[in-house]
């Protein structure tokens, strides 16, 4: 600890450039917080999909329809716990396409027990199966456009029109939370059964069906036999798991990790770079100075650590700093909820951070500190000579 | 001023020569300026590019009719009779054997990607024989047309680059209906080449669409006439339908994931840019310490304040230009031409695309680099010119 004192009046003699430094360095770690808060809120899916759910579609596509029939037919298929059928019905609220939000028709019944990741107090789920018109609104929905339980909310549909053109209503009679800090609480959930009578066409068909299984290892296994019952019908099926079809659905946007990790590595080599030759510089122009120490004394390795620990502060506090800010910004939830409605930084990648903040501050010092540890000492005092 | 002139130009060079001596920092400014470059001009090439495969086709003498309280083309539907009023309508182009209006079913199908092997949604379109010289630059590259009647279907080439199996011979299972892949087409880089092509009659049954359409596509006499044929097809109390220009409609709908790609590019290269601006500012500092005596000597031989200050920053905004210069190249090598397909969300389906680096992405780059290396190189420059003399001549 005595040596602090040295380490820390090197680094005041030029505060300027210490301050850049460590802005510098701030500044990549902000982003590096930011960008992984952003890949997260793209992959969210992936990460919280149940080990034990299956997603079962038509094949040609998953804006096709299947026959609401079919939730009993695959609740028979050994393995099968149960099924709860989803449909996309594309809310709009107010008529303005940016109030737009993931909306879907469900069996209220089953969707809480196949959905555990979605909390919703008793009395909350009693009241919707008692409101026909009743919707389940998540949290961060329902703080986006300020509803609350009781408000009663007109919404068009595009894709599903109601017989003679009036607006849908539904009444808010739940808030959910979302059971972790990665469950998308952006989803507006009614009921099957109002939606199935109001709607201008398409009675009896309904978007996906979400399958828990009795057995997590199995689900390879019960895919098959879903597919096969319905193989040669007039509406053949694709059944993944629900990590699978999260993952397909990321992959359509593309391949969002590799596009953050190029940058990633561009924002940390200019800065690797930047911090590296200040902090050599640093070093260079004491070279006289580190003459001195050595004369009095100084082991090689002691000089060795002396320099190490000036970048190792400055990667620490500036590193520290940035992953920090970016971490509270997170907290501050998500800039564009229509879009990417997850936003938290997850603990691995602070992690990572740290990991990443510790290996720049070494990298950084080590070749002025191995430099140093070099220098001899009747060269060095000799040097302005 | 002329004086000034001289004594600017021979600073400047003198410290332009002297950038050899500083190799490690100089090279330090310049790559943290490349980086912001090469970021900046990578991540809006994708807005870019995107946004000229979505618009490139639209020209404005051809409209687009959907049914009223559509958002797209997915969520339309119109009748025989509703397409054959369209058709009839004033404005409309005439070729000897009907109106130049193609109606056109329009389905989604699931085909895995090239790059990732997961499944994609690619739009499946039916169209009328007058489709191709209602869009007026499509052209067959491989293969040929689809012959009407029959199972056959032909891709555009930005669908074929992106999907497996849409190649030349192979035959495509869609559910239940089996599909001869017969040709690739170009549609001159635009949306129609995200997509696959049919006889709308053909594929009405295989979808059980009935006698439905989505949209009717119909060339104009001109492009003035759209306002006459807007109000003649809105009017019409047998018509509940929305006209626009094709070209209107393809850009709004690309504006919602363009508008998202740049809002982040921006906001990543700002970020970087602060922070290579205080790599740049350091660089100056220390180069105007280390010649604090230099600096001094000259302006006791009676050099000016104005010509000091100029040249730290002249030094500057070279070292900003090659570093910007080099990002904008390497990113203009990476990317340009970077061949994707990426969801658009407005339309849940596929679009194919190339990275496209602008000219003026390239300029608003090149400007940046500008801006950084100027505040960098601003405030050591007034530094330099306030250093006392006296003070300065004497410091080791």
């Amino acid at each position: 600890m005595k040596y602090f004192y040295l380490v820390w009046s090197n680094m005041k003699r030029r505060k300027l450039r210490t301050s850049l430094t460590l802005l510098s360095v701030f500044v990549a770690f902000l982003l590096f917080g930011l960008l992984c808060t952003i890949k997260e809120a793209f992959t969210a899916g992936v990460s919280m999909a149940g080990a034990d759910r299956l997603v079962v579609r038509h094949k040609v596509s998953l804006i096709m329809n299947l026959p609401v029939s079919y939730g009993t037919r695959i609740e028979q298929i050994p393995g099968v716990a149960q099924a709860v059928h989803w449909t996309w019905f594309n809310g709009i609220y107010q008529n303005e396409p940016k109030n737009f939000f993931g909306s879907f028709s469900v069996d209220p019944e089953r969707f809480f027990s196949i959905h555990p990741e979605y909390v919703i107090p008793d009395d909350q789920k009693r009241a919707w199966l008692s409101t026909r018109t009743g919707a389940a609104v998540g949290r961060t929905l329902a703080v986006r456009f300020g509803w609350k339980i009781g408000d009663r909310i007109p919404l068009t549909s595009p894709i599903w029109p109601r017989k003679g053109d009036g607006a849908w209503e539904f009444d808010i009679v739940s808030v959910y939370d979302g059971a972790q800090r990665n469950t998308d609480t952006s989803g507006f959930f009614f009921r099957y059964d109002y939606f199935d009578e109001g709607r201008a066409y398409g009675e009896g068909l309904v978007g996906w069906y979400m399958v828990r299984v009795t057995d997590a290892d199995r689900v390879t296994e019960v895919a098959k036999a879903i597919d096969a019952a319905f193989a040669n019908s007039p509406h053949e099926t694709k059944t993944e798991s629900e990590g699978a079809f999260a993952q397909g659905f990321v992959q359509q946007v593309g391949n969002i990790g590799a596009i953050l990790i190029a940058i990633l590595s561009a924002v940390f080599f200019t800065i690797l770079l930047v911090t590296g030759n200040t902090i050599a510089q640093s070093v260079r122009e004491r070279t006289e100075e580190i003459g001195v120490l050595k004369a009095l004394g100084f082991s090689n390795v002691l000089v060795l650590a002396l320099v190490l620990a000036e970048s190792s502060i400055i990667a620490t506090l500036g590193g520290f700093a940035g992953l920090g800010l970016a971490w509270f910004i997170s907290l501050g939830g998500s800039p564009i909820p229509a879009v990417l409605p997850v936003f938290y930084l997850p603990a691995q990648n602070i992690v990572i951070g740290v990991v990443l903040v510790l290996g720049l501050g070494i990298l950084t010092g080590i070749l002025p500190a191995l430099r140093a540890m070099h220098l001899q000492i009747a060269v060095a005092l000799r040097r302005h000579a | 001023m002329t004086n000034w002139l001289t004594q600017l130009a021979s600073i400047t060079l003198f410290n332009l020569r002297t950038v050899g001596e500083r190799k490690g920092s100089a090279l330090a400014a310049a790559v943290g300026i490349s980086g912001v470059v090469a970021v900046f001009v990578g991540v809006l090439s994708i807005a870019e590019g995107f946004r000229a495969a979505m618009t490139i086709s639209g020209p404005d003498d051809v409209a687009l009719v959907l049914r009223n309280g559509a958002d797209g083309e997915m969520t339309s539907v119109l009748s025989r009779e509703e397409v054959r009023l369209i058709g009839t309508a004033p404005g409309v182009a005439r070729a000897p054997d009907g109106p130049l209006a193609s109606a056109e079913p329009f389905v989604m199908i699931n085909l895995p990607k090239r790059s990732t092997g997961t499944d994609a949604n690619v739009p499946l379109r039916g169209v009328e024989k007058a489709a191709a010289a209602v869009r007026g630059d499509l052209r067959v590259i491989e293969g040929r047309m689809f012959e009407l009647g029959r199972n056959e279907i032909v891709a555009g080439a930005g669908a074929a680059r992106s999907f497996a199996g849409l190649d030349v011979g192979h035959k495509l299972r869609v559910g239940q209906n089996d599909w001869d892949l017969v040709g690739i087409f170009s549609g001159g880089g635009g949306a129609a080449e995200s997509e696959i092509w049919t006889d709308a009659a053909v594929l009405q049954p295989a979808y059980h669409r009935g006698e439905s359409f989505q949209s009717v596509f119909a060339r104009l006499t001109s492009a003035d006439a759209f306002d006459a044929f807007r109000d003649a097809v809105t009017t019409n109390p047998q018509l509940k339908v929305k006209a626009f220009r094709h070209g209107e409609f393809l850009a709004e709908q690309s504006t919602m994931l363009t508008g998202f790609i740049r809002g982040f590019g921006i906001f990543i290269a700002s970020l970087m840019a602060l922070g290579a601006l205080f790599g740049a500012l350091n660089t100056m500092y220390s180069a105007v310490a280390a010649r604090t005596r230099e600096i001094a000597t000259l302006r006791a031989l009676g050099f000016g304040a104005g010509p000091v200050i100029g040249s730290v920053l002249l030094e500057s905004l070279v070292l900003a230009l090659v570093g910007g210069a080099a990002g904008a190249a390497a990113a203009y090598a990476a990317f340009d031409g970077f061949q994707a397909a990426t969801m658009n969300w407005q339309t849940f389906s596929q679009v194919a695309f190339s990275f496209a680096v602008t000219p003026k992405l390239l300029a608003t780059a090149v400007i940046w680099a500008v801006t950084i290396g100027f505040l960098g190189g601003l405030f050591p420059a007034i530094r330099a010119a306030r250093q006392p003399i006296a003070v300065s001549l004497r410091e080791t």
